[in-house]
């Protein structure tokens, strides 16, 4: 059984410039122990799910489920929730700095965390504190306990909100950009640690970010989404080796260094949507090679993508159109050229010259 | 052409001349190029209590028409050498010899034309432009205040610029709030090619950007040096980026290069290991090599610029380090008998196919005591 259930999660946000839609129904699921990579770019709606799940977004309207342990967490009453936050389910973010306050030194911070918790005196929760940082590989924990935050490096100051964020070894870690902060041999240091607690301590993660290598390196499932949607998931291997979704196909051809020096990248022209107006249809529709008129005017639902049962793709591109080979994309190719009426060649004619990006973004 | 896959990088007949052939010429050289910034204290008089060593005897070549990549972690430096390159911040000593001139010590006027031909972009699209001056006034800046153009002629120009950087001409007149972190980032671009610069120094152009955003102002930077012969020093931490662009690149760490080779060279076998580390630590979006690939994790942080560690800066943290390193400092070389150029700075370099294991973690009292810890932090494969 999962140890989360997300089903139709939708989250929007009323603003004085309109109804943002930052998420629409979207669903997975997170197995116990395993980690889930959700993968986006800006604005595609994966910070707000992971708020939204732990009752952090206050003027949101949310509607959809979230079953953490049989429990729905999204029409949990405040308080229950808070028990469940931080306790069974906690989460890193990205800017360890803006998340750790200022003005109280690390050690009474992390020991506050655990007194919100669990009855016990403040002499013992300090000491809980100085194993943890001891746990996370601070050297000195007795002296950085009395530390502020601004005396620590990024990579420490990462490092104590690990500290925290495990102090009641809760079932599932959401980290939020845990890394995009910090240097490479940093985030090395800091993911090395991560999956040592989990192996450790049995815990699932998220793990939201926009470094599709990150992703290879951590997850064992991968969701990515698009303008607020789920537009496809599988397992770690299958994301990169047989892509079905053109979105998840240009982000991996978006790559430096994937393929070695030399070769020309090829990126996904214009700009992400906007979320308050987002486009009709498959909301991918604007920026994709292979857009057809039903993308226009229909949106496509999560299918299974064939040959694998766990792989998922939300596009209407034939299902055996799979991979990042020349072939599979003659196929898409010769599969859309018949089906391209005249909204989707208007569409064309217009991405080239409204993207702003002209004739430069090889559109 | 409709049958050709749109993912396809377009078939070498098609593909953009990309005329950038490094002449071998030297277009730039820095030599032995300090910079310290230094740290005051009192309130009326402000006596030097130390210096933060930014940037400590580094000399480099940057040959015309070539993409000389800098890598390095936050603070090593890197910015800071850019903008000595640039002159925006006085040498504390050293040299800078552009196109066989030295710029190091002219007077803001003898400055002034050799501005026109060195320019540089910034990070951050946001922070780079003023919110209340239209677009096409922040483009035209670098023409008025040289004097090459005016009126209806600095118009024309600056729109010329915008549809070279692929903007819309017509959105001459809007702000930049107008427009999304990459089109800002072209918008910076063409600021910097207003006046035909011969060096323009890219300070993390795509970091600040999403992926797909920065593949298309990556392909833009190479377009334009194809197109208009530019030589480009080009900052960045991401290292699938600095690999992508680069013809040579040069790895800082502490202030110092470490390490200068080309590309393919240096991604190829690291002979610093720092430069093996870092390689190592990078996340590569390919789950087979990221996960097979062993991971030389480093302790620790880096140690304070201000009272860097004696001899080599990198023994305190380095897997290979020996009594010598922590007394003599290694000269930026090429090693004995290596014909490829490759430049180390190490008494005990990486050699091929040599996979660095696991250090125990030192005591080092210079270093604050510090690697008393932590024997689940060492090496480890990937698993």
């Amino acid at each position: 059984m999962s140890l989360l259930s997300v089903s139709g999660l939708t989250v929007s946000f009323p603003t004085s410039d309109g109804v943002v839609n930052a998420v629409r129904g979207l669903s997975f699921d997170v197995e116990p122990g395993k980690t889930l990579g959700i993968v986006g770019e800006t604005g595609s709606g994966k910070s707000v799910t992971a708020l939204s799940l732990l009752g952090l977004n206050p003027g949101a309207d949310i509607s959809g489920s979230a079953v953490f342990e049989g429990r729905e967490l999204l029409t949990m009453r405040p308080d229950d929730i808070r028990r469940i936050r931080g306790a069974e389910i906690a989460m890193i973010f990205q800017d360890p700095l803006s998340s750790l306050h200022p003005y109280y030194r690390v050690g009474w911070q992390i020991s506050e965390a655990i007194r919100a918790h669990v009855r016990v005196s403040r002499g013992e929760a300090m000491q809980q504190a100085i194993e943890l940082l001891r746990l996370v590989s601070i050297p000195q924990p007795e002296r950085r306990v009395q530390s502020f935050p601004h005396e620590l490096s990024g990579g420490m100051r990462q490092r104590a909100m690990i500290a925290m964020a495990l102090a009641l070894r809760p079932k599932l870690l959401i980290a939020d950009e845990p890394t995009t902060a910090l240097d490479a041999t940093v985030q090395a240091q800091l993911m090395e640690l991560l999956s040592g607690m989990q192996r450790e301590l049995g815990m699932a993660m998220i793990v939201i970010t926009h470094d599709l290598g990150l992703v290879a390196t951590v997850a064992d499932s991968v969701l990515v989404m698009y303008a607020g949607r789920g537009a496809e998931g599988t397992d770690y291997r299958t994301i990169f080796t047989s892509p079905h979704h053109p979105y998840t196909r240009g982000l991996l051809a978006s790559i430096p260094g994937a393929t070695g020096s030399g070769g020309r990248l090829v990126p996904i022209v214009g700009q992400p949507p906007s979320l308050i107006h987002p486009p009709s249809g498959c909301a991918f529709h604007p920026r994709c090679p292979f857009a057809m008129d039903v993308c226009v005017h229909e949106q496509p639902l999560p299918a299974p993508v064939d040959g694998g049962e766990t792989h998922w793709s939300a596009c209407w591109l034939p299902h055996n159109a799979v991979g990042v080979g020349a072939d599979a994309d003659a196929i898409r190719t010769r599969y859309v050229s018949s089906r391209r009426g005249p909204a989707a060649l208007r569409l064309r004619g217009v991405a080239a010259e409204e993207t702003g990006a002209g004739r430069r973004a090889g559109g | 052409m409709a049958e050709r896959s749109p993912f396809a990088p377009p078939p070498p007949g098609e593909q953009k001349q990309l005329a950038h052939q490094p002449s071998g010429e030297t277009l730039l050289r820095i030599e032995h190029v300090v910079k310290h910034f230094p740290i005051r204290r009192g309130i009326f008089f402000k006596r030097q209590i130390g210096s933060v060593q930014a940037v400590e005897d580094v000399s480099l070549e940057v040959r015309r028409g070539e993409t000389l990549g800098l890598v390095g972690e936050t603070g090593c430096g890197k910015s800071t050498l850019a903008r000595c390159i640039t002159r925006l911040h006085p040498l504390t000593s050293g040299r800078v010899v552009f196109d066989g001139v030295d710029i190091s010590r002219l007077s803001p006027g003898q400055m002034r034309p050799y501005r026109r031909r060195m320019q540089m972009i910034f990070q951050d699209p946001y922070g780079s432009l003023n919110p209340r001056r239209r677009v096409g006034s922040i483009i035209g800046d670098p023409l008025s205040i040289h004097h090459v153009a005016s009126g209806p002629e600095r118009t024309r120009r600056v729109q010329e610029l915008m549809e070279i950087v692929g903007l819309n001409p017509e959105h001459y007149n809007r702000f930049p709030s107008e427009f999304s972190g990459g089109q800002r980032q072209r918008i910076g671009v063409a600021r910097a090619l207003a006046l035909h610069p011969s060096l323009v120094v890219c300070d993390e152009p795509v970091s600040a950007l999403d992926v797909s955003v920065q593949a298309q102002i990556i392909n833009l930077l190479e377009d334009l040096q194809g197109e208009l012969g530019l030589t480009y020093v080009f900052i960045a931490h991401d290292l699938g980026v600095v690999e992508h662009v680069s013809d040579r690149v040069a790895v800082m760490y502490l202030g110092k290069v470490v390490e200068l080779a080309e590309t393919a060279e240096l991604f190829g076998s690291p002979r610093h290991p720092y430069t093996a580390a870092l390689l190592s630590a990078s996340m590569i979006a390919d789950p087979e090599r990221a996960r097979s690939s062993h991971r030389v994790v480093l302790h620790g942080d880096v140690p304070s610029p201000i009272n860097p560690p004696t001899g080599c800066r990198f023994h305190t943290r380095c897997p290979k380090a020996q009594a010598i390193c922590s007394a003599e400092e290694p000269p930026l070389q090429v090693q004995a008998g290596d014909p490829s150029g490759h430049l180390t700075a190490c008494h005990f370099p990486v050699l091929r196919g040599e996979t660095l294991v696991a250090s125990t973690p030192e005591f080092h009292p210079a270093a604050g005591g510090f690697a008393a810890a932590a024997p689940d932090t060492g090496v480890e494969g990937g698993g």
